[in-house]
């Protein structure tokens, strides 16, 4: 056996740079190097071939036929037709009422939700006496499916439902409730809320995975010093979840602007528009009325507006370094 | 001070309290009414009796179900379609990761810059283009002794499953994983004339099994819980998932303690597998923490 040299790359997480190319050149013909490239390709082969198949050639797809006239079923040939598709997109109403309803519902989803996890966190995230069921009922609505929890939550919404029985129990009389779902000015606030119900124990745990990250002995130290709860946290919790803070971010804007699930189950983007989203029109677009060329496009815009709101996130979190 | 500290902490419980009634009050509401006929539904409505399973309680709204829609059958449909996509996905993408990490393969940093440069897009860009692609795709059918070839994949098994085998981000949970396992004990199997795929197998393998909880866990959720893309690749009702055997189901004006039996039916096995393996859950959510 050949007494390889393993390159030093003992840091998993660094990227692969500084390629070992040209002084791994005499050591091609060693025994079993051809042995080693085959099988080696053999296994990385079948994921790589079915990652090009299902993500790439369709995003490049994607890319392509939001400048033709393709049709989900259609005999006529696929042509190219420039940027009618854009044109005719960003002149209809309907499209920047999506945008504006996912825009109202990443502004407050975002903030709201990544603090109620983050205040969830830490809640559990000393030991006590039950920590384990705490962090078992919190996450309870995160193993729920987003359609069941429409289902239940659309039950829950009505007029002489569940919700504005409570209501009205807690405020002894005082609220009457809404008929959250059918009207416009409710229906938006109504599906913003089911949403930070299921998803914010997902961020809990991120938040606790960023939490004992941070050592214990600079809370000691910071004890030592006589610092508060407070100044604990604003001086050592809140910086040392630097890194956990602009991820949890990323995802809930990422996941709030994606939203579709609730939509589709719930309002059909109704009433008059008020709960329809990005995601929602390119489905019923592309799928209901096979424009399948009209709604790459707006998938299309919907990923141009992820990376440019995961650039500027990276860039305001990097700008403190 | 000690005082303090013990208000402090009985605040704490408190808001803990209020926090899990929150969270836990929808479940318990669904499940309770999955028990009860209608009118009782809305009686109990006004009262805490509305979270007790009190009253005229049975299992009829359950047998509805099954008597109404094919539930079982979109039962054995996810169960199916999450279990290979759960077991492919680890083979697929676990040995993947194996030749990325443990080979002196030529080529492979570029390849895995591009697995991971996968991750920026979301699954929503790709749905539509998708939808086009996959019913562009051939399909071959064993009929017989003569090989079939028809076009399109809407309308089957495999384009629930097959898109959704290989997973960047599984890839690099499990490359993060092996680089933590020592390479001598490659080299060690090597000089014991074990072939790759036998170290992929033998040794590597079985010292990932926290990774595999992880993929595993990734892998099965979404696709229990899919919902956009079924919706739009799946028409006969014999190949429906549970989430759109649900939609569908609600859509036929059946009793809400119907749709609650339901919604708890396929609610409670994930619920079961979760407290079951409540450390592995929590540490697959941590661990997709680093993504993005």
């Amino acid at each position: 056996m050949t007494t390889t040299q393993l390159p030093s790359r003992r840091r998993p997480g660094a990227p692969a740079s500084g390629a070992p190319a040209p002084s791994a050149a005499p050591r091609h013909r060693r025994p079993g190097y051809l042995r080693e490239q085959l099988s080696g390709w053999g296994m990385i082969a079948p994921a790589a071939v079915l990652l090009l198949a299902f993500v790439f050639l369709p995003a490049i797809l994607g890319f392509g036929l939001a400048f033709t006239n393709a049709r989900l079923i259609s005999p006529r040939p696929v042509e190219f037709v420039g940027t009618d598709n854009f044109a005719r997109l960003f002149a209809d109403p309907t499209f920047w009422r999506a945008l504006l309803n996912v825009s109202y519902f990443a502004v407050v989803v975002v903030p709201v939700q990544s603090g109620l996890a983050l205040a969830m966190a830490l809640l559990i995230n000393k030991k006590f006496r039950g920590v384990n069921f705490f962090r078992t009922i919190y996450f309870l609505p995160v193993v729920t499916s987003m359609v069941v929890v429409s289902l239940l939550w659309l039950f829950m919404y009505r007029r002489e439902g569940l919700i504005n029985e409570l209501l009205s129990t807690f405020s002894f009389g005082l609220i009457q409730g809404a008929d959250w779902l059918n009207d416009p000015a409710t229906a938006m606030p109504a599906i913003i809320a089911l949403s930070i119900w299921q998803a914010a124990g997902f961020h809990m745990i991120i938040w606790l995975a960023g939490l004992q990250s941070i050592s214990g002995e600079l809370y000691e130290a910071a004890q030592l010093d006589g610092a508060s709860r407070w100044h604990q946290f604003r001086y050592v919790t809140w910086p040392g979840l630097k890194h956990t803070r602009s991820l949890v971010l990323v995802t809930i804007t990422i996941q709030a602007l994606g939203l579709f699930d609730q939509v589709s189950v719930m309002t059909q983007g109704g009433p008059l528009d008020s709960t329809t989203t990005i995601i929602y029109e390119a489905v019923r677009s592309g799928f209901k009325q096979q424009e399948t060329s009209y709604a790459s496009a707006i998938s299309l815009v919907f990923f141009v507006l992820v990376l440019l709101i995961s650039a500027v996130q990276r860039y305001l979190t990097r700008e403190k370094d | 001070m000690k005082n303090a500290l013990r208000l402090n902490s009985f605040g704490a419980m408190f808001v803990r309290i209020v926090f899990a009634a929150v969270a836990a009050f929808p479940i318990v509401f669904m499940l309770v009414s999955s028990l009860k006929p209608d009118q009782q539904i809305f009686g109990d409505m006004s009262s805490v009796a509305a979270f007790l399973p009190i009253g005229n309680i049975s299992l009829d709204n359950y047998t509805a179900v099954f008597d109404r829609v094919p539930a079982a059958r979109f039962l054995i449909n996810s169960i199916g379609v999450s279990a290979v996509t759960v077991v492919l996905g680890i083979f697929v993408n676990s040995l993947c990761a194996f030749g990325l990490s443990r080979m002196e393969v030529r080529g492979k940093k570029v390849v895995f810059t591009a697995i991971l440069a996968t991750l920026i897009v979301p699954f929503q860009t790709l749905a539509l283009p998708l939808v086009w692609w996959v019913n562009q795709l051939p399909y071959f059918e064993l009929n017989g002794f003569s090989l079939e070839i028809s076009k399109g994949w809407l309308d089957t098994y495999q384009v629930q499953i097959i898109p959704f085998i290989a997973n960047a981000f599984s890839i690099y949970l499990y490359h993060q994983y092996f680089e933590s396992i020592p390479k001598e004990l490659d080299e060690a199997a090597r000089i014991d004339g074990a072939g790759w795929f036998k170290i992929y197998r033998q040794v590597v393998m079985p010292l990932a099994g926290p990774a595999t909880a992880t993929v595993a866990i990734l892998t099965f959720l979404p696709a229990w819980n899919s919902y956009l893309w079924p919706l739009m690749v799946v028409q006969s009702e014999e190949l429906r998932p549970v989430m759109i055997g649900i939609q569908y189901f609600f859509q036929l004006n059946v009793s809400w303690g119907e749709v609650m039996a339901y919604a708890s039916l396929i609610t409670v096995p994930v619920v079961i597998l979760f407290v079951a393996f409540q450390r592995s859950f929590i540490n697959s959510i941590a661990s997709s923490g680093v993504k993005g």
